[in-house]
């Protein structure tokens, strides 16, 4: 047993571990924190995998703002946690066993045994490349088109939930800019002529 | 020495765990969205693990894209979420029946 397959052993173990609690805990705070711990127990068993950057971009991506985000929304959320778990203990059983039996089904089509291949030299090693720089390579030459596509779906992404979670209150005053600026003298001002009042030669 | 097998029996294994987080949490959206994560993310496992073991880059280019299509598909299903609960006051999956479907 190599030093590595210890490592892999007790990455895999907190992982499957944070990822029951991520399931079974009561409060969504404390889900949302063990699946922090299960991306960053996979992110280090994507090391041990020769696949440097993509782990460094799982904690990037997912630790840094898709699980803030998700604390952000559980936070801000004044959930009733009750009757959400109503149910919980009646499809326990369900759940269990269709998992159990998903898992068997899996492990059967892996065939544990047929599937002992041993790892080849690193291929990005044996490029002489990094592997951010094997992988670059790929990316920005066969994969360019899907590239460019990805940023423009980060970019509807992006438009798309700003109008989403926008809201319009009705009957509430408040200034409009525009239509301060919009103000012209002659519409607010009007100057009138009249004569002047009549018979002052009293006053000195 | 880590085989093959390894990363794909740890990718089943998640993947099953959140099968089962999607079935005894029905009711709470927000573990719902947590489990559709986690699926993704033995997903990626497999992807990563057959990337380095045929020795082809396309299995990581691919883990990349679909990182960002998640990220994506966070933001939104976030977004949903917190309309829904401004409009509805609850998360509850099986209130949601308005459309009639």
């Amino acid at each position: 047993m190599t030093f590595e397959l210890v490592c892999f052993y007790a990455f895999a173990a907190v992982a499957a571990l944070a990822a029951l609690s991520v399931i079974s805990v009561r409060n969504p705070v404390v889900a949302a924190l063990c699946l922090v711990l299960t991306f960053f127990s996979m992110a280090c068993v994507w090391l041990l995998a020769q696949a440097e950057f993509l782990a460094v971009a799982l904690v990037l991506v997912y630790v840094g703002a898709v699980m803030v985000l998700f604390l952000f929304v559980v936070m801000m959320l004044d959930v009733d946690l009750v009757p959400l778990r109503e149910g919980f203990v009646k499809f326990l059983p369900v759940g269990i066993g269709i998992a159990v039996v998903m898992l068997v089904e899996m492990l059967m089509l892996i065939g544990v045994r047929a599937m002992q291949v041993a790892p080849g030299p690193d291929p990005a090693a044996a490029a002489g490349k990094s592997n951010i720089g094997w992988l670059g390579e790929v990316l920005f030459r066969e994969f360019l088109l899907p590239f460019e596509v990805a940023a423009l779906i980060l970019t509807v992404g992006l438009i798309a939930a700003v109008p989403l979670t926008l809201r319009h209150r009705r009957g509430i005053k408040t200034q409009n800019p525009g239509r301060q600026v919009m103000v012209r003298r002659e519409d607010r001002v009007r100057l009138v002529k009249m004569d002047a009042e009549g018979n002052r030669e009293a006053s000195p | 020495m880590i085989t093959l097998a390894h990363f794909l029996v740890l990718g089943a294994l998640l993947f099953c765990i959140a099968v089962a987080g999607i079935f005894i949490n029905r009711k709470n959206v927000i573990v719902l969205l947590m489990c559709i994560e986690l699926m993704l993310l033995a997903v990626n496992t497999n992807f990563v693990a057959f990337s380095r073991y045929l020795g082809d880059a396309a299995g990581q280019v691919f883990v990349f894209f679909i990182l960002t299509v998640a990220a994506a598909e966070a933001a939104i299903g976030l977004a949903i979420l917190v309309v829904l609960f401004r409009n509805r006051a609850t998360i509850d999956v099986t209130g949601i029946d308005r459309l009639k479907g």
